[in-house]
């Protein structure tokens, strides 16, 4: 990964943590200066998607031509985008609470979001009780596009089809609550571009990670014979 | 007579009230902006996610060197 995609990452990072902190917002009654959590709640799950769309790609390349390279980029991009979920629901819990009441509320969104995470929860379940490795990756390359066509309804058809209290959900697709600014898109756009970019990043170690191991194993398959 | 007046004083006090009710005060955290200690706690966000960054960037390094290593002995090898 180039290094200066790494600093305009950082740099977008700070603007978001800046901007979100101390930029004016629309003044909103119930949820008033959570708000801001968008700026910081919203970017996980589309981090989220972004990672799972490059996991997906990597699956349907592994399926085309089943190279090891493919299936460690996959599990990679899958695992941080996973991370990214957890973050997401996590902070949407704590705005729940503050919000709606209660941390868990129920709302079609909240359990769509959760069965997403557990869908993507059991592709590593998966890939962890197959031996073989390219048996392995053959069917976690499979799962991984039902995993992604799964995700897709549950976070985003879904709780618009029913009375989501989600912002954004229920008949109102987009921001609606939050067109009456369009200062919001200011800093939400850059802090989602930030955490894109940061997202790849961490699981380009992972990748890394994965090929040293597989290197040594390699050396020492060659040393033992 | 005494009636409509009463009605009609009733409304208007009622359109006044929501005249003055328009621009509606939704609490916000002005105070703690209009004191200066927003930024302290903006200052306390950015030390933190300097850090993990800077973390961050020392593993990548610390894996592309470990990369670089194996990459040689391999080549020694063969």
């Amino acid at each position: 990964m180039k290094t200066w995609l790494k600093i305009l990452a950082i740099g977008l990072l700070f603007y978001l943590h800046i901007g979100g902190m101390l930029f004016d917002v629309p003044r909103l009654n119930i949820v008033n200066e959570t708000v801001r959590a968008t700026y910081f709640h919203v970017p996980m799950w589309f981090g989220m998607c972004f990672l799972f769309s490059l996991s997906l790609y990597n699956a349907i390349l592994y399926l085309r031509k089943p190279l090891a390279e493919y299936d460690v980029r996959a599990e990679a991009f899958a695992h941080v985008g996973l991370a990214f979920g957890i973050l997401g629901i996590l902070t949407g819990m704590i705005w729940a609470n503050y919000t709606w009441g209660s941390p868990w509320h129920g709302d079609p969104k909240q359990n769509g979001a959760a069965i997403a995470c557990l869908v993507y929860l059991a592709y590593f379940v998966l890939r962890g009780s197959v031996e073989n490795h390219e048996q392995k990756a053959r069917l976690s390359a499979v799962y991984n596009i039902f995993a992604f066509a799964a995700m897709v309804p549950l976070i985003f058809i879904i709780p618009r089809m029913t009375s989501s209290m989600h912002p954004g959900s229920g008949g109102n697709p987009g921001f609606n609550m939050y067109d009456l600014d369009s200062r919001m898109r200011l800093v939400l756009y850059p802090a989602t571009a930030g955490w894109f970019i940061v997202g790849y990043w961490i699981a380009s170690l992972r990748i890394k990670i994965k090929t040293i191991e597989e290197k040594l194993l390699d050396l020492e398959h060659e040393t033992s014979r | 007579m005494k009636h409509l007046v009463k009605y009609l004083a009733a409304l208007l006090l009622l359109f006044c009230n929501a005249a003055i009710a328009q621009p509606e005060k939704v609490e916000m955290a002005d105070v703690m902006r209009s004191e200066g200690k927003i930024y302290v706690v903006v200052a306390i966000i950015l030390v933190v996610l300097a850090g993990l960054i800077a973390y961050l960037f020392l593993l990548d390094k610390k894996l592309s060197k470990m990369e670089k290593l194996l990459h040689e002995r391999q080549q020694t090898k063969s």
